[in-house]
């Protein structure tokens, strides 16, 4: 790795190399956490594996702030599960539990009904479906819940509802990035006096 | 490399990896139950049973449903979620699971209950073919963790049959 290093000192001051080496660290740190995540989709076969809770329409088993881990394979839905599903026109996915199941003779075609559990109504009823949609289909259900982590998703649910929090977030850490590189630059042109 | 911020992100790191090492610990530990649950429904009465304007028959039934469920418990479990299903066969539907009752059981001690109850979902058939139709009632559960993997199963118990007519 030395004749790296010869090339980069002429190449520009003392600066430049702890400023390269500091975006190489962050673009690996931000490649690996995005290859964890493409790797965690091909496994569980959904476009999300794990979301936050966001309403409270599945307590006391599920409540805001908890993350679920999903996983979705051909095997058939049933009564039972908990899925999550995608409405049109809405953002959030929504997490309810299947109670009643309908599957067709031949093409297997199933139609589905879900209801939070504490929730008196069903889904249909309750205006959480479209208007006009009597039941959920296969395309709609995005995968299945299978394990769950108490509490973690907190930090999400205030990020999303609260925006100014990111923007803080974001610009003391930008502060925090800024200083620390100075520091570092502060000890290379110590050391090398 | 000493500073505060180092120290506490080095201290927050390890903290969190140990959390989510206890929780897979913890859910592993659920593995090693034998669960030996029991249950019994009997259909005391059909209320009424009726064929709707959009075609649809429904029926409503009066159940009496008692169940041990008391060894699915584990130090683990935050609750139990329990419901019965009607279950069918038509000549449209190779499968119809119709849920008509369901509870939470939050503690081992309320695990082994009886109840006396209608349904307190609506029985309605996608079409009408419930005259003289045989079902099977099955009493499904999921045991919910207080952290990890969510473990479900049933009891299928068979042999019921609704009425020729409507009434």
């Amino acid at each position: 790795m030395g004749f790296i290093k010869d090339a980069m000192q002429p190449a520009g001051s003392l600066r430049a190399r702890p400023l390269l080496t500091q975006i190489i660290t962050l673009g690996m740190t931000i490649s690996s956490a995005l290859i964890i995540w493409k790797a965690l989709i091909c496994i569980t076969g959904c476009e999300s594996p794990v979301i936050v809770v966001v309403s409270g329409s599945m307590e006391p088993g599920f409540k805001r702030g908890d993350i679920l881990f999903l996983h979705m394979n051909e095997d058939p839905i049933r009564a039972g599960d908990i899925v999550v599903f995608n409405i049109k026109g809405k953002t959030i996915p929504v997490v309810h539990r299947v109670i009643q199941v309908h599957e067709q003779q031949n093409n297997k075609e199933i139609y589905v009904l879900t209801k939070g559990d504490i929730n008196k109504k069903d889904d249909r009823l309750g205006g959480i479906y479209g208007s006009g949609q009597l039941w959920l289909q296969r395309q709609h259900i995005m995968g299945r819940a299978i394990g769950f982590l108490p509490y973690e998703g907190w930090v999400t649910i205030v990020l999303t509802e609260n925006p100014i929090v990111k923007y803080v977030l974001i610009g003391a850490l930008s502060l925090v990035l800024i200083t620390s590189k100075d520091r570092g630059a502060k000890q290379n042109s110590r050391t090398n006096e | 490399m000493h500073s505060f911020g180092y120290r506490a992100n080095a201290l927050l790191t390890v903290a969190v990896t140990i959390l989510a090492l206890m929780c897979a610990i913890a859910s592993l530990s659920d593995n090693f139950n034998s669960p030996t649950p029991s249950a019994q429904v009997q259909v005391l009465n059909i209320n009424w049973f009726q064929k709707h304007q959009d075609g649809n028959d429904e029926i409503s039934l009066t159940l009496n449903i008692s169940a041990n469920l008391q060894s699915l418990f584990t130090w683990n479990t935050k609750q139990v979620f329990v419901f019965l299903a009607a279950e069918y066969e038509t000549p449209m539907n190779s499968l119809n699971q119709v849920s008509l009752w369901d509870g939470i059981i939050p503690a081992k001690e309320h695990a082994k209950f009886w109840i006396h109850t209608s349904n307190k979902y609506r029985f309605i058939d996608q079409g009408s073919n419930l005259r003289g139709k045989d079902f099977n009632l099955t009493l499904h559960w999921h045991v919910m963790p207080k952290t990890g993997k969510m473990f479900a199963d049933k009891i299928v118990m068979s042999g019921y049959r609704l009425p020729q007519d409507y009434r």
